[in-house]
């Protein structure tokens, strides 16, 4: 990708704690989502039966991707959608520009999609003097102030209304600074129709796109993706080659769970099925459709029995609104795309450990994200894995940049360690060395990082050993 | 370019899928139980309400005086719907023409192209539904050649006519007796209630983008 992310995730994470203001938005955003959700799925039966559910449509979908590809082309082809594929961010833009240029379009509306962050289309188009204009709220709130979005569902919940209400004053002509969110509100509605009403070609995502019917689905709360995806005529849609569905029938459960665990609604406002470009004696619609699918790596994911259970991610946020880590850090200080724990799984694997190696270690493994997610997908096993594979330097090391870890002082301590373990000399001497020694251990070397904020472990001065040789085990 | 990528990512997708390992749950999707007529009605009403739809439930015949009743209640002045559609002929036959301050009604009949700026301008639209969903509070909408899709998204306030035979209990339930797979149409909407968003603070505000109010009315 073009845009080098030269990103010291340690460094930002430090810088996110220190942030007050950021932690208290955190922390109040995400237990109201925690909350709702909880509302929503009362019945923990029927949950779990719709998150094995979700699973088995979504595991299905993926072992069967080839076909369903083939076909979701052959159908879209068949209903006047054009298909176009990119095995990069690159080519996908690529694919972008040259529609737009086809049309000699500078003006676009877009609606909100982590695939065209994925690809950094706005810097891109906006290198090649096109404006794409975010018409989703909360796009539209941090495209003013040239950041990325912070939550893959509430891309501005990083800002408090104080904030948002500086951001408009400054950056829009002619508003007054008000913290009132129904006026902040029809500043962007009003800022926005006439953007609608002018754009030339719309862009969006895809939520999921059905094989058997050749079917985008999109799904939202606010009517700027069927703003963006009816008004302009033009709409390209962007998604990755994991959003396909088998059939119809698999919609209504995927839905139900996405918009569950999200937001806690029942149903979007919205759920729009796009079939076709304008058809026959229509009176609107976009007279042509254009459907981009982007592998970027996916590919290589799904070749791993293990690490593919990550595509099968609807993109819901459940995992980064029940992350201890994410609500206290947010989500820019993890530096790429897709924060929190879908993040710590998903970018290490599209990026490689080499850029984002300190994203799987970056979790207590306290197992929230797997519990909450609605296709279970065992993120902290995942993350287990890329631990491993980070240290990894063998032939069936299956990640980009694995190995990045290895070293020798590690690879010999842990053999220590291991051989300390096995022989029952080496480890009653080290038991002993322990508790003469251990209590002047933490002043000194690297454990001294480990008890800067951990309290320091006391030793005993006999082993457990030696006291059950002494003393027995007493018997009641 | 395309075509070679179409054909390495095929090829790279076949060979990760041939290498096995998949292990697909056995799970069925749950089935709520099926709901009769009036509690479907019941469920539909209450499921939109709470996400601040305006729910009319009237006799089959009544829709118009209703409809005229809350057009000037909310104060219209302009009401846009589709050219030969089922609102089309009951509504026009109706509607007052003679008074000086009557709303327009106004037909969307000619492509978007030449309609847009009109349409930007309208108070309120008009739509048919294909249906409703229960379980959730939906309606479902077909735009067609006589009912754009833009009717039910650009206009401030959007009145729709929900049929109460035509409500689902489930959207998969819709989506079979309908056996949409044979004939999805170009663009299928569900929708709950006015555009809204919650980015701010997770403020729930209503009229985003699309209608401030969305008025349902069901003809029993």
């Amino acid at each position: 990708m073009a845009e080098p992310i030269v990103h010291d995730f340690h460094a930002e994470v430090e810088k996110a704690l220190a942030n007050r203001q950021l932690r208290a938005n955190f922390r109040f955003a995400m237990g109201n989502m925690i909350e709702k959700r909880k509302a929503l799925f009362s019945d923990p039966v029927e949950l779990e039966a719709l998150r094995a559910a979700g699973q088995a449509i979504r595991q299905r979908a993926l072992s069967r991707l080839p076909e369903l590809l083939d076909q979701l082309e052959a159908n879209c082809t068949r209903n006047g959608i054009q298909v176009h594929w990119a095995e990069t961010s690159e080519e996908a833009n690529q694919e972008v520009l040259a529609i737009l240029k086809s049309h000699g379009a500078t003006r676009t509306v877009k609606g909100k999609s982590m695939v065209s962050e994925e690809m950094h289309l706005n810097a891109f188009l906006a290198r090649h003097g096109i404006e794409a204009m975010e018409t989703d709220f909360g796009e539209f709130i941090i495209q003013l102030t040239c950041e990325t979005p912070s939550h893959i569902i509430v891309p501005a919940i990083h800002k408090n209304r104080d904030q948002i209400a500086r951001v408009f004053q400054q950056k829009i002509p002619g508003t007054p600074y008000t913290e009132k969110v129904e006026e902040l509100n029809a500043v962007a509605r009003k800022t926005l129709r006439t953007k609608f009403f002018q754009g030339e070609v719309g862009l969006s995502g895809v939520n999921m796109a059905v094989a058997e019917t050749g079917t985008l689905c999109l799904v939202e709360n606010e009517g700027n993706g069927r703003m963006c995806t009816t008004v302009p005529p033009v709409h390209i849609a962007v998604m990755g080659i994991e959003k396909v569905v088998e059939k119809l029938a698999d919609v209504p459960p995927i839905l139900r769970l996405l918009t569950g665990s999200a937001t806690g609604q029942l149903i979007t406002t919205y759920f729009n099925m796009i079939t076709s470009p304008r058809r026959e004696g229509e009176k609107d619609g976009p007279r042509e459709v254009h459907l981009i699918i982007l592998d970027n790596g996916r590919s290589r994911i799904l070749a791993d029995p293990e690490l593919r259970q990550t595509l099968q991610c609807i993109r819901c946020g459940a995992c980064l609104n029940h992350c201890p880590v994410y609500t206290r850090t947010g989500g820019h200080a993890y530096g790429f795309v897709y924060p929190g724990p879908i993040g710590k799984i998903l970018t290490p694997q599209l990026e490689g450990l080499d850029r984002a190696g300190e994203h799987p270690f970056a979790s207590s493994l306290c197992n929230a994200c797997e519990e909450v997610c609605p296709v279970k997908i065992p993120i902290p096993l995942l993350l287990r894995r890329l631990r491993q594979e980070s240290y990894c330097t063998g032939a069936d090391c299956r990640v980009k940049g694995h190995g990045r870890k290895d070293n020798a002082v590690e690879r010999l301590a842990w053999k220590t360690w291991a051989l300390v373990n096995s022989v029952p000399i080496l480890n009653a001497a080290g038991a002993r060395l322990a508790g003469l020694f251990g209590p002047l251990l933490p002043v000194a070397g690297p454990l001294k990082a480990w008890t800067r904020s951990r309290s320091v472990p006391r030793f005993a001065r006999q082993s457990l050993h030696d006291r059950v040789k002494r003393e027995g085990v007493p018997h009641e | 370019m395309s075509d070679s990528a179409r054909e390495r990512i095929a090829a790279r997708v076949r060979s990760a899928c041939r290498s096995g390992g998949w292990q697909i749950p056995d799970a069925a999707v749950p089935e709520p139980p099926a709901l009769d007529v009036s509690a479907r009605i019941d469920r539909l009403k209450r499921c939109m309400e709470a996400v601040r739809a305006e729910v009319h439930v009237v006799a089959a015949g009544e829709w118009v005086p209703l409809l005229k009743d809350l057009v000037k209640k909310k104060g219209i002045k302009s009401l846009t719907f589709g050219k030969g559609t089922g609102v089309d002929k009951e509504l026009s036959a109706a509607w007052p023409t003679g008074e000086a301050d009557a709303p327009r009604l106004v037909p969307y009949e000619t492509p978007v192209e030449t309609f847009k700026s009109e349409l930007f301008e309208m108070d309120a639209g008009i739509t048919t539904t294909w249906g409703g969903i229960a379980e959730t509070g939906a309606i479902i909408l077909w735009p067609d050649e006589k009912e754009p899709r833009l009717l039910s998204l650009v206009p401030p306030v959007h009145f729709a006519l929900l049929d109460s035979a035509a409500i689902y209990t489930t959207f998969a339930e819709a989506m079979a007796e309908g056996n949409w797979s044979d004939r999805m149409p170009s663009n299928v909407l569900l929708i709950s209630g006015p555009s809204k968003t919650a980015d701010i603070e997770l403020v729930l505000t209503y009229g985003v983008h699309g209608p401030r109010e969305l008025v349902v009315i069901v003809r029993r």
